[in-house]
């Protein structure tokens, strides 16, 4: 029994690591195979990343957004976190038969704009259709390819006691937005979807400093989940101080109804950053000005004590270990 | 003014100089936000924090479970059920093994929600797995009450509902204070824990929130040395003294006592809710005429021991080796409300 796919299989967390380890990591081994949201190619002198993302998320749309625009989101966002200017992006739908031809064409717009947006093209594609039923209206995946900026170097094995562990914004809110939108739970409130392409965010903090050892988008499994792998990759304690995370009172609000730490719900806006301190405050400042990360804010330290972990530093002062994440919080929010 | 208030909490917390005292808290919640705020490590170390009965899937027997997937296996019944316990293992599998094997289970997050499902698929037959204390037992007589006005005849309830004063008389040897789910006397008030200190029993009323608990230890550890049982409300916010006349009513009308099976405390008499007579056909029990089952839990989990506070998590040789929260062996495993679970995810046994 323990030998099926289960929906933890692709939540993001301990599970998928192990899937990836057991099956994909086994038979694909290669120098280039990459831990990190995308593989680094040293292509003619350059070094270029390249990565691909499959968007199934129910419903396909939502408050701030639809799948179109997280798709191309998604994409960009990992290659803007190994520090690549995204260039080309190439797309794949497959759609369910019966679904209507206005809404492909809203998702394409969508694309389209956000593609405007972080400045990079789509240049090729591929159409399925599948039978009624057999998908759920549609996914799409998307591939892209992006050229890394001279003399930066991010990875999630690169953080180093010491350093500040910072947010660009409150965390949670993608999650929290699909969680509303399905409407499982009778609750009213306003949330609004972080989904953004994070370019302009991130080249705005490289023309500030070079010296950033770890750029990660929180997807799937949220902050925390990124949180845990870079402890886990660099061998070092993370320590966070509660008190500091942004969170959006309405998410918060939600999270306490249903006992949601906002910590693992998915973002598809923010990135995690990992840095020397003291270039810590100017990274923040420089995020703040932009129109994604208003609400940066330093969150924590990495140490060398507690490698693996991370520790919360709670309200009241006392000490706990965030809880490790694991199982199906949510399927299907990207 | 609000910063000044919880500095004097924690500081009546911390310099705690008095006897060793046990403090049992009784409500899931608690226990979950006690481990998620660090409570105990601010804790003296003659204060003991005991986490009781109070998480209803944990002290959900096996028996019950087996009863559900007896309904689900043999009887062709869609279950519909709180998360949580599809995960609880029965006597040879869970709910959610019962479901690869193609049982139908249903998650909701409500009674309310179990009913609409009977309402839109009336060709099936569904039973809700009606579990909890005074918080979710009004929500399940509310769902019989509207299957019984819309005539549904595919609806009903496996009852393992409970009442807590029953439970507090059993656990009153256990702990020095009781910590009073808040949630639980919302509804029904604070009759119960003002009888506890006539016999001898202390216990404040807590809210949930880092204040509110803070004040509710302060409280007990600053009336605990003078040496008489004492009940204070120290969540008057949203419990009064007589709590929800109408959420008691509706309980009334649809439910009476009956003796009643705590997982590790054994049958406590009328420390449980079964509907009335007349409304036996959404009784499961006489729907389905579903046979007494005694069920066999794992023999080396502990999980009775812990719920009577009789032994700590990592004491279990189970605990974080063969029980973790993915592969869950005992019912505090299971849910987040576990003590066993709160102390795995939080890392009470890495701090101590």
């Amino acid at each position: 029994m323990s030998d099926l796919i289960t929906l933890a299989h692709g939540a993001g967390g301990k599970q998928t690591a192990e899937l990836i380890d057991r099956v994909f990591k086994a038979h694909f081994s290669n120098p280039q195979f990459t831990g990190d949201d995308a593989a680094v190619l040293p292509v003619g002198g350059t070094n270029l990343a390249f990565t691909t993302d499959g968007f199934i998320v129910s419903p396909p749309e939502f408050p701030g957004g639809n799948i179109g625009k997280l798709s191309i989101c998604g994409t960009v966002n990992d290659l803007s976190c190994m520090g690549a200017k995204p260039l080309y992006l190439s797309c794949a739908f497959v759609i369910e038969e019966g679904f209507p031809m206005e809404k492909v064409e809203a998702y394409a717009k969508a694309m389209a704009e956000t593609a405007a947006e972080a400045g990079v093209r789509i240049v090729a594609g591929d159409t399925k259709v599948a039978g009624k039923g057999q998908v759920d209206h549609l996914f799409i995946t998307t591939t892209g390819i992006g050229q890394i900026m001279d003399g930066v170097q991010t990875s999630g094995t690169l953080a180093k006691p010491g350093d500040a562990i910072i947010v660009s914004g409150d965390v949670g809110r993608h999650g929290c937005t699909i969680l509303l939108e399905r409407n499982q739970f009778g609750i009213d409130a306003d949330v609004t979807s972080d989904c953004a392409p994070l370019w302009g965010t991130v080249e705005s903090m490289l023309n500030t400093t070079k010296d950033i050892h770890v750029i990660r988008d929180a997807t799937r499994g949220g902050v925390g989940t990124v949180l845990y792998e870079i402890a886990a990759q660099s061998n070092v304690g993370i320590h966070l101080d509660s008190q500091a995370i942004p969170v959006d009172p309405a998410v918060r609000g939600v999270c306490g109804m249903l006992g949601l730490e906002p910590l693992y719900l998915a973002c598809e806006g923010r990135l995690v950053i990992v840095a020397p301190r003291d270039v810590a405050d100017d990274i923040v400042a420089v995020l703040r000005k932009g129109k994604y990360s208003q609400n940066a804010a330093i969150i924590g330290e990495v140490t060398a004590d507690q490698p693996g972990r991370v520790v919360m530093r709670t309200e009241i002062g006392a000490e706990t270990l965030l809880p490790p994440p694991g199982g199906e919080l949510l399927p299907r929010i990207c | 003014m609000a910063e000044g208030k919880k500095r004097t909490a924690l500081d009546i917390i911390q310099n705690y100089d008095g006897p060793k005292i046990r403090i049992m808290e009784v409500c899931g919640t608690h226990t979950h936000e006690i481990f998620r705020l660090g409570i105990r490590q601010i804790l003296p170390k003659q204060v003991d924090v005991i986490s009781g009965p109070g998480c209803p899937v944990c002290v959900t027997p096996v028996g019950y479970i087996d009863q559900a997937l007896w309904l689900a296996l043999e009887k062709g019944v869609t279950i519909c059920t709180f998360g949580d316990l599809v995960r609880v293992p029965g006597t040879s599998m869970s709910l959610a093994d019962a479901r690869s094997k193609g049982a139908h289970v249903e998650i909701v997050y409500s009674p309310i929600d179990a009913y609409e499902y009977a309402k839109n698929h009336r060709d099936e037959e569904v039973v809700f797995l009606a579990v909890g204390f005074e918080t979710t037992t009004p929500p399940s007589c509310l769902a019989v009450k509207q299957a019984m006005s819309d005539g549904l005849t595919n609806f009903s309830l496996l009852t393992a509902n409970k009442t807590m004063p029953m439970a507090y008389e059993a656990m009153k040897g256990s702990a020095d204070a009781f910590l009073y789910p808040g949630h639980v006397d919302a509804v029904m008030g604070t009759k119960a824990g003002e009888a506890m200190v006539k016999e001898g029993m202390s216990g404040v009323v807590a809210g949930f929130t880092a204040k509110e608990l803070l004040t509710a230890f302060a409280v007990i550890l600053a009336k605990f040395p003078q040496g008489k049982p004492f009940f204070k409300n120290c969540y008057p916010r949203v419990v009064t003294e007589e709590g929800s006349r109408s959420a008691q009513a509706l309980m009334d009308e649809y439910m009476e006592p009956c003796d009643s099976e705590w997982r590790g405390l054994g049958v406590i008499p009328k420390s449980g809710l079964q509907l009335r007579e007349e409304f036996s056909a959404c009784d499961a029990r006489k729907k389905y005429s579903i046979p007494k089952m005694d069920g066999k839990a794992n023999p080396g989990c502990r999980c009775g021991d812990i719920l009577k506070g009789q032994c700590k998590p990592p004491e279990c040789p189970l605990f974080g080796k063969l029980c973790t929260p993915e592969h869950p062996v005992g019912a505090c495993m299971v849910s987040h409300e576990g003590a066993c679970s709160a102390y795995y995810l939080y890392g009470g046994n890495a701090h101590e």
